[in-house]
């Protein structure tokens, strides 16, 4: 059973701005984390808004210069579109082994972004993507760096009144790896222990683009910035590899869980990291 | 406090219409209808005994709002085939015993159906990603996973002689 609660279903994007400005509600996209959380008592709220009925929020826009995702993008459409394997290979990788079946029927990338959890899925491979969101309330619109997007343990620079309506990116470069690692208990349908992406581009034998992003091992998703900077402008050896892989481990904070120590956690990181630069400089040089 | 709703859709080709309220989820409103071969399981998306068609794609009925559903079409393993006339499934899950006590069964078949839909050649690997969102404390799974393959084969003989 879940708690009794209100529910709007505006079936356009002005309509629900403005039921979230003035009825205070809190939008329920594919309910995969909030239906759960209002039942185990972990979320309260007993007004929500249904974006399942409004129009232009599900969509999936391939230009040459950028490729946009609407927010109520699910995991399965992205697992159907063939294109998304060189548009964003890692987050293609991260939706096909995204929880179940049926929870990919109903997940959406809104809702993945929006939850803040460390461990959702599609934020490194965006992240190493270096994607933006876009966030409109009644009163207008604005574009974030998905890096400038979360601020704490599931605390996000959204106001209680914006919705995100969309995920964009710019195509990885030809010949650039976008790589996603998800280490868990098993292989499918399992929450993340350590989550890993990168994106390794290379020119002339120096590296071009390192983008890095770990999941699971802070109180959010987060780019590993110093390990970057290593990186780029560079000739990869193991030895530079493995001075990054330190550097990103040593922005992770871990905590203790049911499903690993932060000291696994920490471990896991620094290896993946290392191991997933190795494999996407390979790939590229 | 909450309001309620008249609620149509169609199970298994047949209208059904009931008034529920917004926190009412699918599956207590279908098993409150009668249909209960959806079966209850965790109520949190783990384990997809609930799990049905929607439109044709596998949602957890725990995790789907009877008003997201209003309009929709919902398909439970009765709508797949009847003892007279089973799914290829349905008689696979029952030869190689695929189900004992049987409460993971509808769910696991209509997790399977999907898959093969999308997949009419899975490997086994394929075949355990596909079901990963069903629990089965039973058969420890081998039996499941064997049906599975039976099935594919009997859908792709069929196709051929079709
Ligand atoms: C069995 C199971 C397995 C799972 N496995 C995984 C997994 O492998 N990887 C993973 O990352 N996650 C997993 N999850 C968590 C969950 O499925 C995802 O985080 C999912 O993407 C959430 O999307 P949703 O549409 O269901 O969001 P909802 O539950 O509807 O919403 C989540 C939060 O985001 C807010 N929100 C939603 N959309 C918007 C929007 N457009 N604008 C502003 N706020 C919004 C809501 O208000 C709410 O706070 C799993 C969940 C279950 C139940
Ligand atoms: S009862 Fe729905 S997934 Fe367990
Ligand atoms: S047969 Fe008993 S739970 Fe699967």
């Amino acid at each position: 059973m879940l708690p009794p609660f209100e529910l709007s279903q505006p079936q356009t994007l002005p309509e629900a701005l403005r039921a979230l400005a003035e009825d205070g509600g809190q939008p329920l996209a594919g309910g995969t984390n909030l239906f759960p959380d209002l039942r185990s008592g972990r979320e309260k709220g007993d007004q929500f808004v249904s974006l399942a009925l409004v129009e232009g929020l599900r969509y999936i826009k391939h230009t040459e210069q950028r490729i946009t995702l609407g927010s109520g993008t699910t995991m399965s459409d992205i697992v159907h579109d063939p294109k998304m394997e060189t548009a964003a290979p890692a987050l293609a990788a991260a939706a096909k082994i995204f929880a179940g079946t049926m929870v990919r029927t109903a997940a959406t990338i809104g809702g993945n972004v929006c939850c803040g959890s460390p461990s959702a899925d599609t934020v490194p491979p965006l992240l190493t993507l270096a994607a933006d969101v876009t966030l409109s309330s009644a009163s207008g619109e604005r574009t974030v760096p998905l890096d400038e997007f979360y601020t704490d343990y599931k605390k996000t620079v959204m106001k209680p009144d914006e919705l995100l309506t969309s995920v964009s990116w710019a195509p990885p470069a030809p010949g650039s790896a976008h790589l996603f690692y998800k280490l868990a208990r098993r292989k499918g349908d399992a929450i993340t222990v350590t989550g890993v992406s990168v994106m390794i581009a290379a020119d002339a034998g120096k590296c071009t683009t390192a983008r890095v992003a770990l999941g699971s091992v802070a109180p959010t998703v987060f780019r590993a910035h110093e390990a970057e900077d290593l990186l780029v402008g560079q000739a990869l050896t193991p030895d530079l590899i493995e001075q990054a892989a330190k550097a990103a481990a040593h922005q992770c904070s871990p905590i203790d869980d049911i499903r690993a120590t932060a000291d696994y956690r920490l471990q896991t990181a620094h290896a993946l990291t290392r191991r997933l630069i190795t494999q996407a400089w390979k790939q590229v040089a | 406090m909450s309001t309620d709703k008249i609620i149509t859709l169609k199970v298994n080709g047949s209208a059904v219409k009931f008034i529920a309220p917004a926190h009412r989820t699918l599956l207590e409103a279908l098993r409150h209808e009668g249909f209960v071969e959806i079966k209850c399981g965790c109520e949190k998306g783990d384990c997809g005994a609930c799990a049905v068609l929607l439109d044709g794609e596998p949602v957890d009925s725990c995790l789907t709002l009877a008003w997201h559903a209003d309009g929709h079409e919902v398909t439970t393993i009765k709508g797949l085939g009847s003892p007279e006339n089973p799914d290829p499934l349905q008689k696979a899950f029952i030869e190689t015993g695929g189900a004992q006590c049987g409460y993971c069964t509808p769910g696991m078949i209509i997790a399977a159906k999907a898959l093969l839909k999308e997949n009419p050649e899975p490997s086994l690997e394929d075949i355990k990603r596909g079901l990963s969102g069903n629990l089965c404390r039973c058969t420890g799974y081998t039996r499941i996973f064997e049906a599975v393959q039976v099935a594919a084969e009997e859908l792709r003989r069929e196709g051929d002689v079709a």
